[in-house]
C-alpha cells in the first residue's frame, strides 16, 4: 500500500499472476519490507490484536448465526440451546461474548495509546478519522449484538437506546418508530439487528483496510514523535513486527482465555440471562460496561435532548482532535503538562464508566457534572490551551539517537503501564460488578462449591440428591424447560447409564402429537424429550400462585446475583469467584422465617424471607427437615437438600462447565508455553536492533 | 531471519524458530477442530433421531405407507403375492444392483418390504406403485425401482436401501 513494488516472485506461475494482479507485491511492500520505526513499545501491538479480535468476532459470529433463530419468541431458547447442544457451542458463544468486551479493551488502548503519543496530528489526521469512524461502527455493532439473545438486558437496551433518538425534535417519534419497525420493540426489531449486526462487521473491515492504508501513507508514530528519516530509524516488518504482534497477540490471548474458560460471566449482567419481558423493567438499566462512561454523560444533563447530544459529542469531538491539540511535539514523553492531563483525563473517563453503573441519585449526579465537564474541557480547554503555554522537553533528533539514549532508563514507562493496567482492571470489574447493585435483600453467605475455582467439578452425589429434590419438590410449581432427560446422561452431570435415563424419563407423561385422527395424545417420556413444566402457559402459572409465575430453574442460578463490592470484585477477578447465583438460590432456600422481624410487614399472600430482595417472597417455604428420602444416607435437613438442589440446578444452568475448565486449563498450559516461545524468538529476533 | 550475525549459536536459534513455528502450527490446528466439529447434527438432533416403532396392523395387503425416521422418508409396502413372486422371478444376475428378494426383506415376513424411499440416483423420492415394474418410479429422472426396490431402469445406480429395522412383534417395527 505504499507505492508500486518491485517484488518479482521466482516461480514462473506466481509471475504470471502477479504481471495481471500485483497481490504478491502488495503484500509485500506492506507486511514484510515495510519500513516500522524501531523504537515501538508494546503499546502499539494493539493494532494487531484489534485485528485479530475483528477476525475472531467475525468468523464466531458467522458460526453462531448458523445456530441462532431471530424470532422473539425462539431467540433466547436458540442461543441457549447451541450453548448446549452445537458441539463446542459453548466455547463458541463465550469467544463471542468475551470477544466482544475483548475488543473493546483493545480499542480503548489503542485510543488512549493515539492520544498520549499524538498518532492523531499531522499528517495523520484522515487516519485517525478513520479511527473514530471505526469505533462508531464498533459501539453500533456490540449494542445490536447484545440485544439478539433477546434476555431482559437485551430487550430493555434496545428499548432505552433506541429511545435516544425520540429526543431529535419533530421527527424523533417517527425515527424511533422507523428503528422498531412496529409501536414497540419487538420481532421485527429483533430481526432488523440480526441483519445490521451480521453487516457492520464486514463495514468495520472495510474501514479497517482504509485505515490500515492510511496508516502506511503516512507511516506508523512511534513513542518519541520524531518521524523516520533514515534507514536506521526502521526495521523491516516482517520480522520484526510480526514476530511482536505475534507475542503481543499471543499475551492479550492469556487475557481472553481467561474470561472465556474461567469467567465467562463476569462481564455480563445475571439479568440477561432472563428472557426477555415487556411487561417488567430490571431495576436498575446498565449498558455493558464499555459504554458507561458515555451513558454516565448522557444522564448527568438534565435535559433530554442536551443529554443526547452531549453523549454523541463526546465521541465526535475526537475527529476535531487534531485541530483542537495544535502543539507541534507529537508524543506526550515530551510533553510534562500534556502528560499529567493525560492520566487525568484517563482517570475521569474510568470514574464517569464508575458513575455510569451507579444508580443516577444523590452524590452521584453532582459528581457526574463535575467529571462530564471535565471530559470535554480537556478537549476544548485543556489541550488548545497547553499548546499555547507549554513548553515540551527537546525531542530527540532521530529515532537511533532516542533508542541509543533509552538505555539505562526502563523504570518510567512500567510504572505507567502498571498503573494504566490496574486502572482499566478496575474499571473493567468496577462497572460491572455495580451493575448488580443490591436491592434490599441481605447479602448471601458464600459457600464451598465443589464446581468453583479453575478444576472445580460437580459432586455426582449431589448431582443425583438435587434431582431427587427437583423432582419431588420444586417441580410442582418450577419448569426445566432447557434440560432434557437424555442431558442426565451427559458426561459432566448426573452421570445416570442410558438405561436409568430411558427408565426416567419413561415416568413422565409427554404431550405429544396430533397423531393420524388429529389427536393430541399422551405417551411416555423418551430420553429427546425435555422436562414438562408444570403449568400450561404464563397465565396458568400466575393464576395458580397467587399472581407470582413461579421462574423456570434452568438457569435460575446464572439468573440471579448479588454485588460482591469493592474490593471483593476485583479479588473475584483473580480468585475465578462466579459463584453468586448458587449462593442466593441456596440462601433463599433456607432464609424463611416464620416471623418477620420488627418493623418489616408483609403482605397478604407472601412470606418473609431474610434473603430475597425486599424480603417478601410469593414462595412458601419449599423444604423442611426429612422431607426428601436420600437413599445415600446423606443428611435429610434442609441446608443439605438446599446445597444439593443448588449443585444440580448449577449444573442445570451449564451443563457443559466441566467441560469448560478442563479445556481452559489446556488452552492455559498450551498459551504459556508458546507466549514463552514467541517472547524467545522475538529475542532473537530483534536482538540485532537494539 | 538467517542472517548468522549470531553465528556461535546458529542450532539453537534454528531450533526456536522451528518450535515456535511448529507451536503456532499446532495451536492453530487445535483452534480450528470446534469450528468444523460444530457443524455436525447438534445433541438434540441426534436424540431425534432414536429409533421409532410402527404399528403394521392398519396397512392393508397392496397398501404401503411412508413414515419418518431421521427426516427421511421410509416406504414400508405390505406386499402382494403376486408382487412377491415377481421380484422372486427375476434373474438376479442380470439385475444393475444384483441382491436377492430375500436378501431385503425379513424371513418370516416376506410380505412386508421396508425401504428408505430416495431415489439413488439424486435424491428425489420415487413413487410407489408406478412405473414398470410393480414397484416405485422416480419422476424426477425416470429411475425404476421394482417390487423389492431394486433398481431396473434408469439412471440411479443402486437399489433403495433398507434401514436398519427389526420386528419386535408380528404387527410391530422398529426402525433404527
Amino acid at each position: 500500500m505504499s507505492g508500486p513494488s518491485d517484488y518479482q516472485p521466482s516461480n514462473p506461475a506466481l509471475q504470471w499472476i502477479e504481471r495481471r494482479l500485483p497481490i504478491m507485491g502488495l503484500v509485500h511492500s506492506s507486511f514484510v519490507i515495510y519500513p516500522t520505526p524501531r523504537n515501538l513499545n508494546y503499546w502499539w501491538t494493539f493494532g494487531a490484536i484489534l485485528s485479530f479480535m475483528l477476525g475472531i468476532q467475525i468468523l464466531t459470529g458467522v458460526i453462531l448465526a448458523m445456530h441462532y433463530t431471530p424470532h422473539a419468541d425462539l431467540a433466547f431458547k436458540s442461543v441457549e440451546l447451541l450453548v448446549r447442544d452445537v458441539n463446542y457451542g459453548w466455547l463458541l458463544r463465550n469467544m463471542h461474548a468475551v470477544g466482544a468486551s475483548m475488543f473493546f479493551v483493545a480499542v480503548y488502548v489503542h485510543m488512549l495509546r493515539g492520544l498520549y503519543y499524538g498518532s492523531y496530528k499531522e499528517p495523520r489526521e484522515v487516519l485517525w478519522i478513520l479511527g473514530v469512524i471505526i469505533y462508531l461502527l464498533m459501539m453500533a455493532t456490540g449494542f445490536m449484538g447484545y440485544v439478539l439473545p433477546w434476555g431482559q438486558m437485551s430487550f430493555w437496551g434496545a428499548t432505552v437506546i433506541t429511545n435516544l433518538f425520540s429526543a431529535i425534535p419533530y421527527v424523533g417519534e417517527s425515527i424511533v418508530t422507523l428503528l422498531w419497525g412496529g409501536y414497540s420493540v419487538g420481532n421485527p426489531t429483533l430481526n432488523r439487528f440480526f441483519s445490521l449486526h451480521y453487516l457492520l462487521p464486514f463495514l468495520i473491515a472495510g474501514v479497517v483496510v482504509l485505515h490500515v492504508w492510511a496508516l502506511h501513507v503516512a507511516g506508523q508514530n512511534n513513542p518519541d514523535g520524531v518521524e523516520p528519516k533514515t534507514e536506521k530509524d526502521t526495521v523491516p516488518f516482517t520480522p520484526h513486527a510480526t514476530i511482536k504482534d505475534g507475542f503481543g497477540v499471543a499475551c492479550f490471548m492469556l487475557l481472553y482465555a481467561w474470561f472465556i474458560f474461567y469467567m465467562p460471566n463476569y462481564l455480563g449482567d445475571a439479568d440477561n440471562y432472563i428472557p426477555a419481558n415487556p411487561g417488567v423493567t430490571p431495576p436498575h438499566i446498565v449498558p455493558e460496561w464499555y459504554y458507561l462512561p458515555f451513558y454516565a454523560i448522557l444522564r448527568s444533563i438534565p435535559n433530554k435532548l442536551a443529554g443526547v447530544i452531549g453523549m454523541f459529542s463526546a465521541i465526535i469531538i475526537l475527529c476535531f482532535l487534531p485541530w483542537l491539540d495544535a502543539a507541534r511535539t507529537k508524543s506526550s514523553k515530551y510533553r510534562p503538562l500534556a502528560k499529567q492531563f493525560f492520566w487525568i483525563f484517563v482517570a475521569v473517563c474510568i470514574l464517569l464508566g464508575y458513575l455510569g453503573a451507579q444508580p443516577p441519585e444523590g452524590i452521584y449526579v453532582i459528581a457526574g457534572r463535575v467529571l462530564t465537564f471535565c471530559y470535554f474541557a480537556y478537549f476544548l480547554i485543556v489541550l488548545p490551551l497547553l499548546s499555547r503555554i507549554e513548553t515540551p522537553r527537546p525531542v530527540p533528533n532521530s529515532i537511533a539517537e532516542a533508542v541509543l539514549a533509552k538505555t539505562g532508563s526502563k523504570s518510567t514507562p512500567m510504572v505507567s503501564t502498571v498503573i494504566a493496567l490496574a486502572l482499566v482492571g478496575a474499571l473493567f470489574a468496577g462497572s460491572v460488578d455495580s451493575a448488580r447493585a443490591e436491592e434490599g435483600g441481605t447479602r448471601p453467605p458464600g459457600n464451598n462449591w465443589s464446581f468453583s475455582g479453575p478444576f472445580g467439578t460437580f459432586d455426582r452425589g449431589a448431582l443425583q440428591r438435587g434431582l431427587k429434590v427437583y423432582k419431588e419438590v420444586c417441580a410442582n410449581c418450577h419448569g426445566l424447560s432447557f434440560i432434557a432427560f437424555r442431558n442426565l446422561g451427559d458426561p459432566g452431570g448426573p452421570g445416570y447409564s442410558t438405561a436409568q435415563v430411558a427408565a426416567f424419563a419413561s415416568d413422565y407423561k409427554v404431550k405429544d402429537g396430533p397423531n393420524d385422527q388429529g389427536d393430541m395424545f399422551e405417551r411416555p417420556g423418551r430420553p429427546a424429550d425435555y422436562f414438562p413444566s408444570p403449568f400450561p402457559n404464563e397465565q396458568a402459572a400466575r393464576a395458580a400462585n397467587g399472581g407470582a409465575a413461579p421462574p423456570d430453574l434452568s438457569l435460575i442460578t446464572k439468573a440471579r446475583s448479588y454485588g460482591r463490592g469493592f474490593p471483593m470484585f476485583i479479588v473475584d477477578f483473580f480468585s475465578q469467584y462466579q459463584e453468586q447465583g448458587p449462593d442466593y438460590v441456596s440462601a433463599v432456600l433456607q432464609g424463611f422465617e416464620d416471623k418477620a422481624p420488627e418493623g418489616v410487614t408483609i403482605p397478604e399472600g407472601s412470606y418473609y424471607n431474610k434473603y430475597f430482595p425486599g424480603h417478601a417472597i410469593k414462595m412458601p417455604k419449599p423444604l423442611s427437615d426429612g422431607q426428601v428420602t436420600y437413599d445415600d444416607g446423606s443428611p435429610t435437613t434442609v441446608a443439605q437438600y438446599a446445597k444439593d438442589v443448588t449443585t444440580f440446578l448449577m449444573w442445570t444452568a451449564e451443563p457443559h462447565m466441566e467441560a469448560r475448565k478442563r479445556m481452559g486449563f489446556q488452552v492455559f498450559i498450551f498459551l504459556i508455553i508458546f507466549a514463552g516461545l514467541m517472547y524467545f524468538t522475538k529475542k532473537k529476533v530483534w536482538a540485532d536492533s537494539h | 531471519m538467517t542472517t548468522a550475525s549470531s553465528a556461535d549459536h546458529p542450532t539453537r536459534r534454528d531450533f526456536l524458530f522451528v518450535a515456535t513455528g511448529a507451536a503456532a502450527a499446532v495451536g492453530g490446528a487445535a483452534a480450528l477442530w470446534p469450528f468444523v466439529s460444530q457443524m455436525n447434527p447438534d445433541a438434540s438432533t441426534i436424540a431425534a433421531g432414536a429409533p421409532i416403532e410402527v404399528d403394521l396392523s392398519p396397512v392393508a395387503e397392496g397398501q404401503d405407507i411412508k413414515v419418518f425416521w431421521r427426516g427421511k422418508p421410509i416406504y414400508i409396502s405390505h406386499r402382494t403375492k403376486k408382487q412377491i413372486d415377481e421380484a422372486r422371478a427375476v434373474n438376479v444376475a442380470s439385475l444393475p444392483d444384483p441382491q436377492s428378494d430375500e436378501a431385503r426383506v425379513k424371513s418370516g415376513h416376506d410380505q412386508w418390504l421396508v425401504v428408505i424411499g430416495i431415489c439413488t440416483h439424486l435424491g428425489c423420492i420415487p413413487i410407489a406403485h408406478e412405473g414398470n415394474y410393480d414397484g416405485f418410479f422416480c419422476p424426477c429422472h425416470g429411475s425404476q425401482y421394482d417390487s423389492s426396490g431394486r433398481i431396473r431402469q434408469g439412471p440411479a445406480p443402486a437399489n433403495l436401501p433398507v434401514p436398519p429395522y427389526q420386528f419386535v412383534s408380528d404387527t410391530k417395527i422398529q426402525i433404527g
